[in-house]
């Protein structure tokens, strides 16, 4: 046999390994996570709030850090909606297809989605503080929308970017104003825009860094915007910093829960870009 | 009617064009206030003195940002050096070697992979990484080490930023057209010999900056870093010294420094350091992206 082939059989072998190695990374992380964490899981720890006592190892749960960090997420959602739909219609169906400021308003959306969110937190505090807003539940929301904002943008325009350019023009030549083509477009890509929201609610509910100094931290579920609110990547945090054993086991029963969100957003996402690609015009 | 339909769409047009201004101009805004905030500290110290000084001590005025400067760099360099070899070899063979479906079944593992929040990995971290190293690597080459480590860090970091570093080279390899790997395959080139003499060689300058890209996301990694690196402000010198990278300074001291307005100064340069850096690095590489991109597509 030639070097070359001997060549080939090492470099195969070679990739196989790393993509195995990937993998198994992977069910390693999964796996350790859920063995540490699934013997503290109970019933208690997705009902209840901390009781008294609850960081010394006593009765409750995490229910206002899971409460909590639905709200932020909800509420940063709708925010960073109005923001990045309009953006991608706009640079879309009002103008160009080689605009150059279509491409501008890309590039600064892509660099954007590459800042760290310890930036939008460091800016998101200073921001409160200018705005004399303490770590709230609206403060987590405007820093979080800030991070998700970038991720639906960027999904929405993959899709918008796939829609066959009959469809807009079939809609002018009936008649319709570009507001009136931008409204039916929106229900055509409802599935597209189903899996860049529960790409960004992924990414906005597991984020630590964002809402560490603008939402705050409580043991109470948040009944204002101007209430501090728990968050469940902080709760895990801050269980995991105990001395006590049975808190840390819950920091490790709580990351369970965070991961097990994140699979199901992870899973139902895909399933909806597939059903979106199976359906396309 | 008709009028109303009319003004309708040309106020939606409107607020749409302020809509996507203002995401253009946030970048700017992001970076001018952070600048603002940290101009007190430039101007009592110079931002030489700043950037080279080893001495940490907020509260006698010295704010020298070199051990994280340094500590941030090395982990990233680290996590790259681990990640980068395992991801180039998968996406290689995904894109050049594997079938359709051994694709599709590769691809979940890649979205849970981006999908776990860093907090998760941080918990994995400590949990597996950090007791390994101080049980089983460290007592081969140094006497004691917690385990709390800039290995740990790169470790943790290199497992984070695989699928983007995997994701981003298979967009690259995609962009490659297949007459050219063809035309080698047909020749009598064996797979790797046109991997190596074709799909690398075309496609370095997306490589570049698929590693640009995860330097950078590497730099910005605050929680899971913070959990297993340790933390002590000291320039690290090996793999099994501790390490504090900017992130984690930031993350650790902000909130209650409120009382000191040149400690908050500070940790506003540390933002706006990171801040600056990875704009310039991710500029670099969507740019060079936006090129492979249009080079080939049009």
């Amino acid at each position: 046999m030639k070097l070359k082939n001997y060549e080939e059989i090492f470099f195969k072998g070679l990739m196989i390994t790393s993509a195995s190695i990937i993998i198994a990374v992977l069910l390693f992380i999964l796996g350790t996570v859920i063995y540490k964490g699934f013997p503290s899981l109970t019933w208690d720890m997705v009902t209840k709030l901390p009781g008294g006592g609850f960081y010394l190892g006593k009765e409750g749960g995490v229910l206002n850090a899971i409460i909590g960090s639905v709200y932020i997420v909800a509420g940063s959602l709708v925010l960073s909606m109005f923001l990045s739909i309009p953006v991608v219609m706009f640079i879309n169906f009002y103008l160009s297809k080689n605009s150059l400021f279509a491409n501008i308003t890309r590039f600064s959306f892509d660099i954007l989605f590459g800042i760290p969110s310890i930036v939008y937190g460091a800016f998101g505090f200073a921001l409160m503080v200018y705005m004399g807003i303490r770590a709230s539940l609206l403060g987590g929301i405007i820093t979080v929308a800030m991070l998700i904002m970038p991720i639906m943008m960027r999904s929405l325009d993959e899709v918008v970017r796939l829609l066959p350019r009959d469809l807009p023009d079939a809609l002018l030549s009936l008649g319709a104003t570009k507001f009136e083509m931008v409204k039916v477009i929106i229900r055509q890509i409802l599935p597209g825009l189903i899996t860049a929201i529960l790409l960004a609610v992924g990414r906005g509910i597991g984020d630590a860094a964002t809402v560490l100094f603008t939402a705050g931290y409580t043991d109470n579920i948040p009944v204002s915007l101007s209430q501090p609110a728990a968050t469940l990547p902080l709760s895990i945090f801050f269980q995991l910093g105990s001395p006590v054993e049975e808190v840390q086991n819950r920091a490790y029963a709580s990351a369970v829960i965070l991961t097990v969100i994140i699979l199901l957003l992870s899973f139902s996402a895909r399933y909806f870009s597939s059903k979106y690609s199976k359906n396309k015009i | 009617m008709q009028y109303i339909r009319a003004i309708k769409d040309r106020s939606a047009r409107h607020i749409m064009l302020g809509i996507t201004v203002f995401g253009i101009l946030f970048l700017l805004v992001i970076g001018i206030s952070l600048f603002v905030k940290a101009l007190p500290i430039i101007r009592e110290k110079s931002i030489w003195i700043l950037l080279t000084s080893g001495d940490w001590r907020p509260f006698k005025g010295e704010f020298g940002f070199l051990p994280f400067i340094l500590s941030t760099v090395y982990v990233s360099l680290i996590a790259i050096a681990i990640a980068f070899p395992l991801s180039l070899m998968t996406s290689i063979y995904l894109n050049s070697y594997a079938t359709v479906n051994v694709r599709k079944f590769f691809q979940p593992f890649v979205d849970v992979l981006s999908g776990i929040p860093s907090v998760v990995y941080g918990v994995w971290g400590t949990l597996t990484i950090v007791p390994l190293i101080a049980n089983k690597i460290a007592p081969h080459f140094v006497e004691f080490s917690s385990g709390y480590t800039m290995l740990a860090g790169g470790i943790v970091l290199a497992v984070m930023i695989l699928p983007l570093l995997i994701s981003i080279l298979l967009e690259v390899f995609q962009a490659i057209p297949k007459e050219m790997t063809d035309a080698s395959l047909y020749l009598g080139a064996t797979k790797w010999q046109t991997v190596k003499k074709v799909l690398l060689r075309k496609s370095f300058p997306g490589i570049f900056a698929a590693i640009v890209l995860s330097v950078s996301r590497a730099f910005g990694e605050t929680i899971a870093v913070l959990m297993v690196c340790g933390n002590i402000t000291q320039i690290p010198h090996s793999l099994f010294d501790a390490c504090y990278p900017l992130p984690a300074l930031i993350a650790n001291n902000y909130g209650e420094m409120m009382s000191m307005p040149s400690y908050e100064s500070a940790l506003m340069l540390a933002a706006f350091l990171l801040f600056i850096i990875i704009v310039v690095f991710n500029a670099i590489s969507r740019a060079t992206l936006v090129q492979i991109e249009k080079r080939y597509h049009m």
